[in-house]
């Protein structure tokens, strides 16, 4: 009889998972579709202007920021985060392993609000001295800290997907006479490919779901830019932004907004898990 | 043929990412330390916060508060449910499926986002207004996929010969997994409950609306803010860089000790 009254709850508290998606689903999507359709799918979601006071809510530019911002610093922080990743893996010694490794992590754990403060103070700055004439808050700014955010990610699971290799794919290509650094990017890299995939997806996922940190500074104007200097507002910060005075319409705007970004990091997981299959 | 030009482009192109990856780690931490350090003082922990003295320690009370109130929920639950898919679900169950793809899901979900459904599920839903129960449930949900895969990872581990010797011995299922089962799993069940700990302490976003930012010890239906809230708070007010620094700091060596605990207890598990 106790027996069968635990085994109800264990599988209760198993099912609970699943009953919080659903309801986060619930939640967030039954205050949003009616906003959806009363503003009009494409006004809403291809809008070039944003203005809350007027009620005219376009949110293409913050859509167009978060793929700005993810993309670039995905182009700095993916080759930085795999050759180190390679070097861990296959050439680092014991002793590197054991002082480095830490430190990547340690950097995966510090909160984002820290590392919005120190974009704030040194990277705002820097670039403000670098570009004259541009107040330094920037896409550039925003994806230089993202960039840094993403690598302890990029180099963790791309390290693992490289160790988890047979060790054979290795010896076979400096059997044949090729160099170590040839043998470990000609023939191991190749096989590790989907793994090293999957931590750059990953790191998407964190770079377009990240808010505190690019919030501080981006600039968050609603509008695209046109250079990488230019401030820009994310569908992340755009929410933080505003949902603190936001009332009535507005803030169901932006529950559209919370929902538009959901289904971004739903394909984003997709495609993680497809890739993941692969890897196996 | 071991100084082939691209050879040695490659090694050089990997020293030189590792180089900026540890230099950037420097930098980070360097920087913060050294001004946290000159900028710290006992005033900023005081035990009341006011506008003239910016103390941080209402704020750690709360976080305090706020990991135990999480841990407290999310805790049984998960290592519950981790129960359950370890020792009684059958490996091609859907459940056990479903149950994957959900905490994948709820792991993959942003912070803002969890912040968006504690406000509308917690905040007026439920009514418990701008609080710090509000905020707690919030997090609960964000650590239970931790929590869960972290215990089913641990049970898991546990060998077979360990239940089979309990059975064997005429005990049943359940005091098999209260006595013999959860004992053994119990460092892996911690590092995943450390980890969750560094992910409560680092977070923001999703206790701006759902906990809020009031700078005082919280009771219950109060509203009140961790201390990464209230970093979030004093560096973008613009006005209190110095103490931002400092608070900074806090920060950092809380997660590195986190981080440390999650280590040895990560070591302690192989070992067993």
């Amino acid at each position: 009889m106790q027996e069968k009254i635990f085994k109800g709850i264990f599988a209760l508290c198993a099912l609970l998972s699943i009953f919080a998606v659903l309801m986060i689903c619930f939640f967030l999507f039954a205050n949003a579709l009616p906003t959806i359709t009363q503003i009009g799918f494409f006004d809403f979601i291809f809008g070039m202007d944003w203005y809350p006071t007027e009620e005219i809510f376009g949110i293409f530019p913050m859509i167009v920021g978060s793929i700005y911002v993810t993309a670039l610093a995905i182009l700095i922080g993916v080759p930085l985060g795999v050759l180190s990743a390679i070097y861990l893996s296959r050439f680092a010694s014991k002793k590197e392993q054991k002082y480095i490794l830490p430190a990547v992590e340690l950097l995966g754990a510090i909160p984002s609000v820290v590392y919005g403060f120190f974009g704030l103070v040194i990277i705002v700055p820097l670039l403000a001295t670098t570009f004259s004439g541009i107040p330094g808050k920037s896409v550039l700014a925003a994806a230089l800290i993202l960039s840094i955010m993403i690598l302890p990610t990029i180099i963790l699971v791309s390290k693992a997907s490289i160790d988890a290799l047979p060790e054979s794919y290795y010896e076979g290509a400096l059997a044949l006479g090729a160099s170590k650094e040839r043998s470990v990017f000609f023939a191991l890299i190749p096989a590790a490919k989907s793994g090293i995939l999957a931590s750059v997806i990953l790191g998407v996922g964190r770079a377009i779901g990240e808010a505190m940190a690019v919030i501080m500074v981006a600039g968050n104007q609603a509008l695209i830019p046109t250079s990488v200097l230019e401030g820009v507002r994310t569908l992340t910060t755009n929410i933080v932004l505003e949902m603190g005075y936001a009332q009535d319409l507005h803030r169901e705007v932006l529950i559209a907004n919370a929902v538009v970004l959901f289904v971004f990091i739903l394909l984003i997981n997709t495609c993680f898990n497809a890739l993941k299959k692969e890897a196996k | 043929m071991k100084t082939d030009r691209l050879t040695l482009s490659l090694a050089f192109l990997m020293r030189v990412s590792m180089i900026s990856v540890l230099l950037i780690f420097l930098i980070l931490i360097g920087f913060i330390f050294i001004k946290g350090i000159a900028h710290l003082n006992l005033e900023m922990f005081a035990w009341e916060y006011n506008s003239n003295n910016i103390s941080m320690t209402p704020a750690i009370i709360n976080t305090i508060n706020m990991v135990l109130f999480a841990l407290a929920l999310a805790m049984p639950l998960g290592i519950f449910g981790a129960i359950y898919l370890s020792e009684y679900g059958s490996k091609k169950s859907k459940i056990l499926n479903a149950v994957r793809i959900a905490s994948e899901t709820l792991v993959g979900i942003p912070s803002i986002v969890y912040g968006l459904f504690g406000y509308l599920a917690f905040v007026i839903y439920f009514g418990f207004k701008t609080s710090f129960v509000a905020g707690g449930l919030t997090l609960a949900v964000m650590i239970l996929p931790l929590i869960l895969r972290s215990a089913e990872e641990a049970l898991k581990s546990v060998p077979m010969s360990f239940r089979e010797a309990s059975f064997a011995l005429g005990a049943g299922k359940l005091r098999t997994i209260f006595i013999i089962i959860l004992p053994v799993a119990i460092p892996g069940i911690l590092a995943g409950v450390i980890l969750s700990i560094g992910r409560i302490v680092g977070e923001s976003a999703a206790l701006l609306y759902t906990s809020g930012s009031v700078a005082k010890v919280a009771g219950l239906m109060d509203s009140g803010r961790t201390l990464s809230v209230h970093m979030y708070a004093i560096s973008s007010e613009g006005q209190h860089i110095n103490e931002a620094y400092s608070t900074a700091m806090i920060l950092i060596i809380i997660v590195f000790l986190i981080n440390l605990g999650s280590n040895y207890l990560a070591k302690k598990l192989v070992k067993a």
